[in-house]
C-alpha cells in the first residue's frame, strides 16, 4: 500500500507554534470560550479581555498543546482559570454587608417594594462577595444550571467537589442573608 | 437547612443575578492581534506590579519584606546568608 503523506492538521501546526492555525483556531473557539467566561464572570466587557487573555495564554502554552486531544476542552480548562483568576482579584462594587437593612427592613411588609428592592440588593452583594470558587461554581450550577460533570471537568476537580463547593456557596449566603431574610 | 429552603434561596439568586448575553457581538481577533504585537518584557512586568495584583497581596507579606528590608539595612552583613536561603 502506497503511503501518502498528510499535510499536518491545524492542531498539529498550532502546537508547532504557527500563528496562522492559532488563528484558525481562534476564530472557531472565540465564541466557545466567550461564552463560558461571560457564564462564570457575567459581565460582557469584561468576559472579551478575559477571553483574549486565555487565547494569550493558549498561544504562550501551544508547545505544551497535545495535538490527539480535544482543543475545545483544553481551552475550556484555561478559560476557566482565567475567569476564576479575575473573580478572586475584582472587588465586589458593594461595601461590607451591615445589619442596617435589617433594622430597615422591621415592621415592613414583605410586599413592600422597597422591601423588594432591598432583598434583591443584598442577595446580589452577598452573592459578589463570595469566595472566587465558591462564586464561580454558584454562578455555573445555581444560575446557569449546568451539569455537575461539565462544571467538574472544566475545573478539572470532582463532582463530589463541586458538590461540596456549591453546598458551601450555599451555606454562606444564608449565613449572610439569615437575619435580613428572618426579619422580613 | 431544608430543601425548600434552599430551593427558595436558590429561586432569589436567579430572580437577582441578572441573565447575560452569551453571544458575542463581534471578532476578538484585532484585539488579540494588538496583544500579539505587544512586547513580551513589557507585558511581563506590567503585569507583575499592576495595580490590581499589587492590591491582592496580602497586608502580612509586605509587612515581611518591610521586615526584611529593614534586617538587610540594619545587617548588611546578612545579605550573604539571605542570598544563601534564596
Amino acid at each position: 500500500m502506497e503511503l501518502v503523506e498528510q499535510p499536518p492538521s491545524v492542531l498539529e501546526r498550532f502546537a508547532a507554534g504557527e500563528l496562522d492555525a492559532f488563528e484558525t483556531l481562534f476564530q472557531q473557539f472565540q465564541r466557545e470560550v466567550y461564552g463560558w467566561t461571560v457564564r462564570i464572570v457575567r459581565d460582557p466587557a469584561v468576559a472579551e479581555d478575559l477571553t483574549v487573555e486565555t487565547f494569550w495564554r493558549i498561544y504562550r502554552a501551544h508547545a505544551r498543546f497535545d495535538p490527539t486531544r480535544s482543543f475545545g476542552a483544553w481551552a475550556r480548562r484555561i478559560a476557566t482559570n482565567v475567569a476564576f483568576d479575575y473573580l478572586k482579584t475584582a472587588r465586589p462594587q458593594a461595601a461590607e454587608l451591615t445589619e442596617s437593612l435589617a433594622a430597615s427592613a422591621a415592621g415592613r411588609s414583605p410586599g413592600d417594594p422597597a422591601i423588594q428592592r432591598e432583598v434583591r440588593e443584598r442577595t446580589q452583594m452577598a452573592f459578589q462577595q463570595l469566595p472566587a470558587k465558591l462564586r464561580g461554581v454558584a454562578s455555573l450550577a445555581l444560575i446557569e444550571e449546568l451539569p455537575h460533570s461539565e462544571i467538574a471537568d472544566a475545573l478539572n476537580i470532582s463532582p463530589a467537589a463541586v458538590k461540596s463547593r456549591l453546598f458551601r456557596a450555599v451555606q454562606l449566603l444564608r449565613r449572610r442573608l439569615g437575619k435580613f431574610r428572618q426579619s422580613l | 437547612m431544608n430543601e425548600q429552603e434552599q430551593k427558595e434561596l436558590v429561586e432569589l439568586l436567579k430572580q437577582t443575578v441578572a441573565p447575560v448575553d452569551r453571544e458575542l457581538h463581534h471578532d476578538l481577533w484585532p484585539k488579540m492581534r494588538r496583544r500579539l504585537d505587544e512586547p513580551w518584557d513589557s507585558r511581563s512586568w506590567r503585569a507583575v506590579f499592576s495595580a490590581t495584583k499589587l492590591s491582592s497581596v496580602p497586608w502580612f507579606d509586605w509587612a515581611l519584606l518591610a521586615a526584611l528590608l529593614l534586617g538587610i539595612c540594619a545587617f548588611p552583613s546578612s545579605i550573604p546568608i539571605w542570598l544563601y536561603n534564596f
